[in-house]
């Protein structure tokens, strides 16, 4: 039956990360916005100490799918947590200790051997990060053409390449017992074929960070390069078929990790968007300019014309965002729909932000407030895990049933 | 909790709307277009799958089906999808059943909602003004309360089938807030203006009317003396308004679709082209976009809760990616687009109606 109510458990876990986000996240915001590359501790161990072992999808590492009951709503969960966590600063909440989109590779491609041995350290101990490792410098939206290879070796594969833009790069591969999961070819001449993802445990010799970059947004989380000199990796770290096979199956497997992350990068933009129609409805308030719905269009104000549009795009792309969690959960194939959400909201998100900056004036582009912080921040959602326009690309290829070859 | 699953009963009312729209109202829409008449078959088919009764109560007539503004919804997505105007018409008459039977007082319901249970019965509500600054919240139409009568003075637009109703449904305000007021054909000072010549939605007979000292009776008040939610019946409205959006977006962003994978540029189908392709996909997330905002909102009232935002973001969202999304098609379509042998530019008309209608059909 057609119901937008979330259910009493995700109202209930929303609630209680929004107090996380006010009380935890707002007061070091900016701090860790200016002290680029260095790590709110406290906050990051308080975060690891209370959610160890939650995937960024959702899935617990300490429960059995099969045995659970009831209707699924581990990815829509995670949407509602990642939206509230990124209301309160998205650059902080990508620095989570978790296993990030190196863990949802992991559920997504792994055998179940293969999740227990790498999920299985997420449960406790010290705080880990998970990456993945897939843009290099000569290859972003066009995974297909990456150059890292991997060679087998006895019973090693070998890694030689050079990645970039890895999120959380450095915490999952240094400064943590973490691992990044890196993509590489072990065949050029099969093109995407060839193309198989491998699990790197941190420390692993041959595998160094060699930058982190300095960002426009997002800058409590750090944005990896990272190089791979003859770095051995045992057999079994290859996630999936070692066979190149024609069907490409490796390499959908892996563009698969993107139907449940991006969704859940839709509802981080989500969050951010939030923040600052929030606080501009607040001050337009204050203003004595309240929003007002349902009068006539020729007596709105600019200001709440502009509003009232950035609003509903906002509110058009969680439910894109929703749904194709919801999809997720249920077991049905949402590339699509997932692809949907993430065009939407990454434009949504970027379109809002700056809006609200240009709604409250000259206060609006004060880093005495942090919406000139969540405009920067919002940008990153119209870029990573598919730029808007690769998005709306396989939006296109899926609604024109159109191969890769037939619309590029 | 959150769930976008049509019920069993839901999907049978598409499927079967669904069909209806296609083989019955999309043939004809064009000529309906150009003679600015339906034919009285279709008129009639629409009534028997029980557009307008299956939802009023047994007692009456009706079938006592559920009333869901979500089920509302899709029906008029599936209408309009065959034909936003026809949709409009066929719909009309729940502009006076759906109150009565919401708000109506016992003696209201039995005398007026027997009427649409035999054939398609036209009557009407008059809501929308003339004038650039309407709005539902304050009608510069009065209701005054005279020797326990009440006086309607007013100027009302966009009145479906004003012409062959017996009925309209006028919301006028009264010192307190809006009301609605049951005035039949005939009164006194009750005068129906020239049918409106409009860019489109021309198949739907729509008139102005003027209200000059109406006299009716107490008991034409809807709902009697505990009065009538008329901030429900317009958001109501908005919803029904959103989704014949929905409806209409969506058959010209079929069309676009498959004329893009026909028609050939270049050696390839300029569906293999990025500019024409990533217009398609734009179309195709707005589409499902407008839906969800439509559907929220239908929900909420179906709740009753108030959703006066939701519905007014949805009604408001939903015109404005169907105009995009008409004028879309038509630009896929090239110069085909602005010739009247295709459907295209007869979506784009109807499409630029919606960010002027207010309360013309109702779920």
């Amino acid at each position: 039956m057609i119901d937008f109510e979330l259910s009493p458990k995700i109202v209930e876990q929303k609630n209680l990360i929004r107090s996380v986000a006010e009380g935890a996240m707002r007061p070091i915001s900016r701090e860790f916005d200016e002290r680029e590359h260095e790590k709110p501790w406290d906050f990051l161990k308080m975060m690891w100490d209370v959610s160890a072992g939650r995937s960024m999808t959702g899935a617990d590492a300490n429960e059995d799918p099969e045995k659970k009951k009831g209707p699924r709503e581990n990815t829509l969960t995670a949407a509602v947590t990642i939206e509230e966590l990124s209301w309160g600063d998205a650059g902080l909440y990508l620095t989570i200790p978790n296993p990030g989109l190196g863990g949802a590779a992991v559920e997504a491609a792994g055998t179940p051997e293969q999740k227990k041995r790498f999920l299985a350290p997420f449960r406790g101990g010290e705080p880990k990060w998970a990456a993945m490792a897939i843009t290099e410098p000569h290859c972003g939206s066009d995974s297909a053409a990456l150059q890292t290879t991997a060679v087998r070796d006895g019973d090693d594969w070998v890694l030689n390449g050079t990645k970039i833009f890895c999120t959380s790069g450095q915490m999952a591969t240094e400064k943590s017992d973490g691992f990044v999961v890196v993509w590489a070819t072990v065949d050029k001449s099969a093109g995407r074929a060839g193309i198989k993802s491998f699990v790197v445990p941190a420390h692993t010799q041959g595998m160094k960070v060699i930058k982190v970059e300095n960002k426009l947004g997002i800058r409590a989380s750090d944005t990896a390069m990272l190089v791979f000199e003859d770095c051995h990796i045992p057999a079994d770290n290859i996630l999936g078929s070692a066979e190149v096979r024609e069907s490409n199956e490796g390499f959908k497997g892996a563009m698969a990790t993107f139907d449940a992350t991006r969704p859940l990068v839709a509802a981080s933009a989500l969050g951010i968007g939030q923040a600052a129609l929030d606080l501009a409805r607040e001050e337009l308030e204050k203003a004595g300019r309240p929003i007002r719905y349902g009068v006539a269009d020729t007596s709105l104000t600019a200001a709440e014309s502009d509003f009232i549009e950035a609003e509903s795009d906002l509110q058009a792309a969680r439910l894109l965002t929703w749904r194709a969690a919801w999809m997720m959960d249920r077991g049905q194939r949402n590339n699509l729909e997932a692809s949907m959400a993430k065009a939407k909201a990454g434009l949504a998100v970027s379109l809002a932000t700056q809006k609200a900056v240009e709604l409250l004036g000259p206060v609006g582009y004060s880093r005495k407030i942090l919406l000139e912080k969540w405009m920067r921040d919002a940008k990153i959602n119209d870029i990573f895990e598919g730029t808007q326009q690769i998005n709306m690309l396989i939006v296109a290829r899926r609604i024109l049933g159109y191969s890769s070859k037939e619309l590029s | 909790m959150f769930d976008l699953e049509l019920t069993e009963e839901q999907q049978l009312v598409r499927d079967t709307v669904s069909s209806f729209a296609n083989n019955e109202i999309r043939p004809i829409a064009r000529e309906s277009d150009e003679s600015g008449t339906i034919p009285q078959a279709v008129i009639d088919q629409g009534f028997e799958l029980g557009l307008i009764h299956s939802a009023l109560p047994e007692a009456q007539g009706g079938y006592g089906e559920e009333r869901s503004a979500v089920t509302g919804c899709i029906v008029a997505e599936e209408l309009a999808f065959g034909d936003a105007s026809i949709a409009a018409h066929l719909l009309a008459p729940r502009l006076v059943a759906y109150p009565v039977a919401d708000g109506g007082t016992a003696e209201q319901r039995e005398k007026i909602l027997p009427r649409f249970t035999e054939s398609f019965h036209p009557a009407t509500a008059a809501v929308v003004e003339p004038r650039f600054d309407f709005d539902t919240t304050h009608f510069a139409t009065t209701a005054k309360r005279s020797n326990g009568s009440y006086v309607l003075d007013g100027h009302k637009c966009f009145v479906p089938l004003a012409e062959d109703s017996d009925l309209i449904l006028v919301l006028a305000q009264e010192d307190e807030g809006p009301a609605a007021f049951l005035v039949e054909r005939g009164t006194a000072g009750l005068t129906v203006l020239d049918r409106e010549k409009n860019m489109g939605f021309k198949p739907l007979a729509t008139n102005e009317i003027t209200l000059e000292g109406v006299a009716v009776p107490a008991d034409a008040r809807l709902g009697g003396e505990a009065g009538f939610d008329v901030a429900r019946m317009v958001n109501l409205g908005r919803v029904g308004l959103a989704s014949l959006a929905v409806g209409l977006a969506r058959s010209s962003y079929e069309f676009a679709l498959e004329y893009a994978k026909e028609r050939t540029a270049f050696g390839v189908p300029i569906a293999q082209k990025q500019a024409i392709a990533f217009i398609l996909a734009d179309m195709a997330i707005e589409v499902d976009a407008s839906r969800l905002l439509t559907w929220e909102a239908a929900a909420k009232l179906d709740r009753g809760e108030d959703a006066t935002r939701e519905a007014y973001l949805a009604k408001r969202y939903a015109a404005k990616a169907a105009l995009k999304i008409a004028d879309n098609a038509v630009q896929v379509l090239g110069g085909h687009g602005y010739i009247r042998d295709f459907p295209v530019e007869l979506w784009f008309r109807n499409a630029r109606g919606f960010a002027s209608f207010d309360g013309m059909t109702i779920v």
